[in-house]
């Protein structure tokens, strides 16, 4: 569980983040919502601890990552998996070397057992026969699907997720989606995904948190977003055409 | 305004980057990637750089000995000086600068344009540790390409003289002999050793603090040239004032 309690981001004179609080569940896929520029990506890395907020805490369970010592949160760090809009895998390392990467850092297990787990996470994502391709040489989906595998070979507690599907086809997109949110099960981790993508919200928002200009305006399920009369969700849901459709059609039937 | 920020940008960096260190394993395997990227794989041209540009020396030295009463010694004794003293240990820092220093700034600028960086911060590792201090400690070797660009420079220069007729080998050799002060060696193994250090870490500056995309890596792989050459010559001055006056 990560709890987010008032919290006040600026860069200069500008107010990013003005007073948010929620609280994101363990074993759930959160999701953070909003338009570009409404403040999604500063809160991720408030969440990371990559930007310090001037004001407001954030508790990991039930310690704030601000009462936390330099060892305290890099120990954090260690429970921490992100999947980064780019995938972020480092280019000079294979797709082996890429996913093992944390556990080589962080544990001290023999190689073999490090190549198993290795292997293990690579089926798990549906991924086979890539352990000695570069990055450059496999497709966007298949590296945010290594992407994925490296965020969760050392088992973390927590999963962030940078707009997973952005640059995806739709089919892809989806895959990608549904392996976070079964994996989010399957780990019982708290996961958080920052997105714009409405298909993402349907499919695996169960919480779903939506930001316009720095303020939190809507928190609820994805079951909940078509029912409620919040306007700010109305105007963010219907700016999609396929939506606005949808409720026209709905509308027709009465 | 912007210079002193930047400067304290520097030594904040150079701070971290002896903060909380990587794990000893890894950190050995980077090295040696380091030592072959940046030490080994520079050595082709500063051998052909050095070889010919003592070459170069050694004639312009003997086109310009006019007077039968100067000594054919001087072509040696003068290869010997501007190999040791200035070229070996400057003009070819200023030639990695370009080399070394374009690449230190191009392979840490593209990982922080494509989050490779927030990747190693997120995981809880010192980045500046992980990207930078095996930089240092691979460059900390170049003294040795040094001492083979004075091996090969001072070669060049007994080649061209010998082989291009404008002196004997042993007029050549009397001339390399001739006033020899082991303290000038010491000088410029000094001058490497802080030449190595700016080489490591201002092009790695450039590149970590970066923002933009794949154009601005390119501008800052450009800054990163001007700035190592600006400060190499200033470092060389001071010290040249420092341990020669």
């Amino acid at each position: 569980m990560i709890k987010v309690d008032d919290i006040h981001k600026s860069f200069g004179d500008e107010e990013i983040l003005k007073g948010i609080s929620t609280v994101f569940d363990k074993g759930k896929t959160n999701l953070i919502i909003g338009q570009s520029g409404s403040g999604k990506t500063v809160m991720l890395k408030c969440l990371l601890g990559l930007f310090k907020p001037e004001k407001g805490r954030i508790y990991y369970e039930d310690t704030a990552i601000q009462d936390m010592n330099d060892e305290q949160q890099r120990q954090l760090r260690e429970q921490i998996g992100m999947l980064f809009q780019g995938g972020a895998l480092f280019d000079s390392m294979n797709i082996e070397e890429n996913v093992m990467f944390p556990l080589r850092m962080f544990t001290k297990q023999k190689k073999s057992e490090m190549l198993d787990r290795v292997n293990e996470v690579l089926s798990r994502v549906n991924l086979e026969n890539v352990n000695k391709k570069y990055p450059a040489e496999i497709s966007g989906g298949m590296q945010k699907r290594v992407s994925i595998a490296r965020a969760i070979v050392n088992r973390p507690k927590y999963l962030f997720c940078d707009e997973p599907n952005s640059g995806l086809d739709p089919k892809t997109a989806t895959l990608i989606d549904n392996l976070i949110q079964e994996i989010t099960h399957e780990f019982d981790m708290t996961t958080v995904v920052v997105t714009h993508d409405m298909n993402s919200v349907m499919e695996i928002g169960e919480k779903v948190v939506l930001l316009k200009h720095g303020k939190l305006v809507w928190q609820g399920t994805n079951k909940e977003i078509f029912k409620t009369d919040n306007e700010d969700v109305v105007n963010f849901v219907y700016s999609s055409d396929l939506f606005k459709k949808i409720k026209e059609a709905q509308l027709k039937e009465g | 305004m912007k210079y002193l920020k930047d400067i304290g940008s520097y030594f904040l960096m150079i701070k971290r980057v002896f903060g909380s260190y990587t794990k000893r394993s890894v950190l050995r395997e980077l090295i040696f990637k380091e030592l072959d990227d940046l030490i080994i794989d520079s050595m082709p041209i500063v051998a052909f750089i050095s070889f010919f540009v003592g070459g170069v020396v050694a004639i312009q030295t003997a086109l310009n000995m006019d007077n039968p009463l100067i000594p054919e010694s001087l072509i040696g004794y003068a290869s010997r000086q501007s190999v040791i003293l200035e070229f070996s240990p400057t003009f070819i820092s200023i030639i990695m600068a370009g080399k070394v220093g374009s690449f230190i700034t191009s392979s840490i600028g593209s990982m922080r344009v494509t989050e490779q960086i927030d990747a190693l911060e997120v995981m809880g590792i010192n980045s500046l540790n992980y990207l930078v201090f095996p930089k240092i400690v691979a460059l900390m070797f170049y003294p040795f390409v040094i001492a083979i660009s004075m091996f090969l420079g001072i070669m060049g220069g007994w080649v061209a003289g010998v082989y291009g007729g404008f002196t004997s080998s042993s007029a050549f050799v009397e001339g390399l002999q001739e006033s020899f002060i082991p303290y000038h060696l010491t000088y410029a193994f000094i001058k490497t050793v802080v030449f190595a250090f700016i080489l490591a870490t201002v092009p790695s500056w450039q590149g970590y603090y970066m923002k933009g995309g794949a154009l601005e890596v390119g501008k800052a792989s450009t800054n990163s040239f001007v700035w190592t050459s600006v400060l190499i010559i200033l470092s060389n001055y001071i010290l040249t004032q420092l341990l020669l006056s």
